[in-house]
């Protein structure tokens, strides 16, 4: 037993966190929001040269071969700088899609690529029903001609309008399970009656998009790993993002309470700093409770993924419940404690605000899992 | 990151896991053994002495204190194991719990020869049984402004005061004694720690008898209480040091104890229970918060581990660490409730029912829980010390 970070791990955090605050303090968080691709090419690049864009991914395919819980320390550190980005839909949903379903050949033609920073990728999964399961994969993907043709709509795409290629999860087949006939398809940016519409996002240091489909052919080729049997890659692909997305939420909720008791205690009403009231102490106290927990919840289904467990679906669930209910609890509170200052374009809140806000919703909310738990609870 | 045991550790929870398959009779078995770490009445107390002497003949009973005053010299992580297994199996409180966790490694490090000699054997064996004579009613959180005086008549102390909360006082042997010894000196300094029999003339033990009809404290008067000089633990006006240690060795939070069989009894009851004649299971709103609460239990467990393993490193505490007890006592709060939602009035009923044979249970759990926000620091004391010690914050 020991439920801690190795001194490798720490020196990554070291190594992340140092990066991070040179590269990507808020000024420049706040430009890039201002622009659709929320990324310069130099900071991409940048990333790259750290080995975080192939961090997942096997060594042989250009990647860095590291686990989950190794992931999640970097993650953390992350959102502790609301780092812009795509990261998240690149490295973790669309490029992880590749690597966990696709042929040898598909793998090294795109890994090593976005690994390198060459490349960028998004995961068109979700649809307008807002399921976060196999039976909300209900996009067609018609075999005809050796090949497929697709129409439909993808929605809540993460960076779909900076991505070279697009993973699309589309039906082939109604199987006698909703798992079973769920396919995963590629497609480059430019496949003839695809088409992206950046959405108007509260995250504006991540985009959201909708991915339309009309009539889109594609060759045999196109089709990622095994007809039919997709999801159980995507699952996984899902159930790691999912993951390092929690992991990404507890370092943004921390450096919301490390803001919040740094302003308590500079900030003086009725003669003395507000968080020596204990309306304002306890509440802050309550925000490091939430925090711990969902850290430990967080690094728990990291190793149980890592470890390849029959409970990890379970810890993978009950951490997001945790990190959705805790963000939001924490960027609410960190605003209320600020006060009015809290509420303003001008204070850094507002990042972690939208950020907390945008990743307590994504990949299913509290609520969302809190049943998946209810229903693993029950072997 | 590994949750799993070492082999060596393995294979000390497994020779403990089976002793007690082989050896704990059905009867020491006790649902929420923390609810009644006190002895209902003298017959349970005695079959719980038997059991403990059945433990003490297999060398399962002080297995952290030293080999040379009857211990097994077990490393933290192997006591942490044993609180694990033992909470794991049901079995009830030790009598001599509190004088096996807290008295007994005090006296190893501040007592003399003859008080080591003549008391830790009769812990070990539960020949002598022990009560915590601490708070008093108005010395609670505030432990230092305690007022039970302790007066020097040359070779004893005579003692006047009264003690407050005292867990199983009305069985006790002996008290473990905080009492005020300079009343002129700063607070901290003018505290001596001290054995007293409480045979002795001049002591009155009167119940305090909870909200659920338990008798588990008492209050404790010492009138003209004469206590030998000899019974003095550490130097004179040296106690508050002397009880500190012993707090030390209080492990809040280092034992096994969760929660997670009641929650697996609670989903059991859901799935079968009857609400609106479906199983209350399929009812969302139940499923939402059983699956909150799961999720709140494997959440302590983790955060306990994680405590768990700065200690074993040798690094400082970190705040994980200063959430348990707070979040613990939360959450028993909130499972007592929501065994109200569930079970409606079968949870007010002290009795088992054909609908839910373990009525009676709920029924306590919805009383007693109450307690663990209030005992060892309210939850807004805990607040208090998470704000100010861990977050920095200023004390107002």
């Amino acid at each position: 037993m020991d439920i801690g970070f190795t001194e490798e791990q720490e020196l990554f955090r070291d190594t992340a966190r140092r990066f991070l605050e040179g590269e990507c303090n808020t000024q420049f968080v706040r430009r890039r929001m201002a622009e659709p691709a929320a990324v310069t090419d130099e900071f991409w690049q940048k990333l790259a040269e750290q080995g975080w864009l192939g961090i997942v991914y096997p060594e042989e395919e250009g990647g860095s071969g590291l686990g989950l819980v190794d992931l999640v320390v970097l993650m953390e550190e992350m959102g502790r700088a609301v780092m812009p980005g795509p990261f998240l839909s690149t490295v973790l949903l669309g490029g992880a899609a590749i690597g966990e379903a696709g042929t040898s050949a598909q793998r090294r033609e795109w890994l090593s690529q976005i690994a390198a920073g060459k490349a960028k990728a998004a995961l068109a999964w979700t649809e307008p029903n807002l399921r976060w399961d196999a039976a909300g994969i209900t996009l067609r993907a018609r075999e005809a001609g050796g090949g497929f043709t697709l129409s439909g709509s993808k929605l809540f795409v993460g960076d779909a309008h900076l991505a070279d290629v697009i993973i699309v999860a589309a039906r082939t087949r109604d199987g006698s399970t909703m798992e079973d006939g769920v396919s995963l398809l590629l497609m480059s940016k430019d496949t003839p009656g695809l088409s992206v519409t950046l959405l108007p996002t509260i995250d504006e240091t991540r985009k959201l998009c909708e991915v339309r489909l009309d009539n889109v052919a594609l060759p045999a080729g196109a089709l990622l790993g095994e007809i039919h049997q997709g999801w159980a890659p995507l699952s996984r692909v899902i159930a790691r993002a999912t993951v390092a997305l929690a992991a990404e939420m507890c370092g943004s909720a921390h450096q919301v309470l490390d803001m919040t008791v740094a302003y308590a205690k500079i900030r003086i009403a009725f003669g003395k700093p507000i968080g020596s009231y204990q309306g304002v102490k306890h509440q802050a106290a309550d925000m490091l409770v939430v925090i711990e927990n969902a850290k430990s919840l967080t690094y728990y289904a990291a190793w149980a993924f890592d470890q390849n467990l029959d409970e990890a679906p379970l810890a993978v669930s009950m951490a997001k419940a945790a990190a959705s209910d805790m963000v939001r609890k924490v960027a609410g509170t960190g605003i209320q404690l600020h006060g009015g200052i809290g509420m303003t374009w001008e204070h850094d809140l507002q990042l972690y605000f939208k950020r907390a806000k945008a990743s307590e919703v994504a990949f299913g909310d509290a609520t969302w899992h809190r049943e998946r738990v209810a229903q693993l609870m029950i072997p | 990151m590994d949750f799993a045991d070492s082999p060596e550790h393995a294979a000390f929870r497994a020779e403990f896991r089976h002793w007690l398959e082989a050896n704990l009779p059905p009867e020491i078995c006790v649902d929420d053994a923390a609810d009644q770490r006190v002895a209902p009445d003298r017959e349970t107390l005695e079959k719980r002495i038997a059991w403990q002497k059945k433990m003490h003949a297999a060398g399962w009973v002080g297995i952290s204190w030293p080999k040379e005053y009857g211990g097994r010299g077990a490393s933290f992580m192997e006591q942490v194991i044993f609180d694990e297994e033992y909470f794991r199996a049901r079995a009830s409180v030790l009598p001599t719990a509190s004088a096996l966790n807290l008295l007994g490694p005090t006296l190893i490090l501040w007592a003399n020869e003859e008080q080591k000699r003549h008391h830790l054997p009769r812990i070990l064996s539960a020949d002598e049984l022990w009560c915590q004579g601490y708070s008093e009613p108005d010395a609670g959180g505030d432990l230092a402004s305690l007022r039970t005086r302790a007066v020097d008549h040359g070779d004893h102390f005579v003692v006047n005061g009264q003690k407050a909360w005292t867990s199983g006082a009305h069985f006790a042997d002996w008290c473990f004694l905080l009492v005020r010894t300079d009343p002129d000196a700063p607070k901290h300094h003018g505290i001596s720690y001290l054995l007293v029999d409480m045979k002795t003339p001049g002591i009155t033990v009167r119940p305090l008898v909870l909200l659920n009809g338990h008798r588990h404290f008492n209050e404790v008067f010492f009138e003209d209480v004469t206590v030998p000089k000899e019974n003095l633990v550490g130097p004179l006006n040296q106690g508050w040091k002397v009880a500190i240690t012993t707090l030390m060795f209080e492990r809040s939070g280092a034992g096994g104890r969760d929660h997670a069989a009641q929650i697996a009894r609670l989903t059991e009851l859901a799935r079968q229970f009857p609400t609106r004649q479906e199983p209350a299971w399929r009812e969302s709103h139940i499923r939402q918060q059983l699956a909150q609460l799961a999720i709140d239990v494997k959440a302590l467990q983790v955060t306990r581990l994680r405590g768990l393993t700065r200690r074993l490193r040798g690094e400082p505490p970190g705040p994980e660490g200063s959430i348990l007890k707070l979040f613990s006592s939360e959450l028993a709060l909130r499972i007592a409730d929501f065994s109200s939602t569930l079970l409606g009035p079968y949870a007010t009923i002290d009795a088992p029912t054909e609908a839910v044979p373990d009525a009676a249970r709920w029924h306590q759990r919805v009383l007693g829980a109450r307690q663990y926000t209030i005992a060892g620091g309210t939850s807004e004391i805990q607040r208090n010390i998470i704000g100010e010690r861990v977050l920095g914050l200023s004390k107002g």
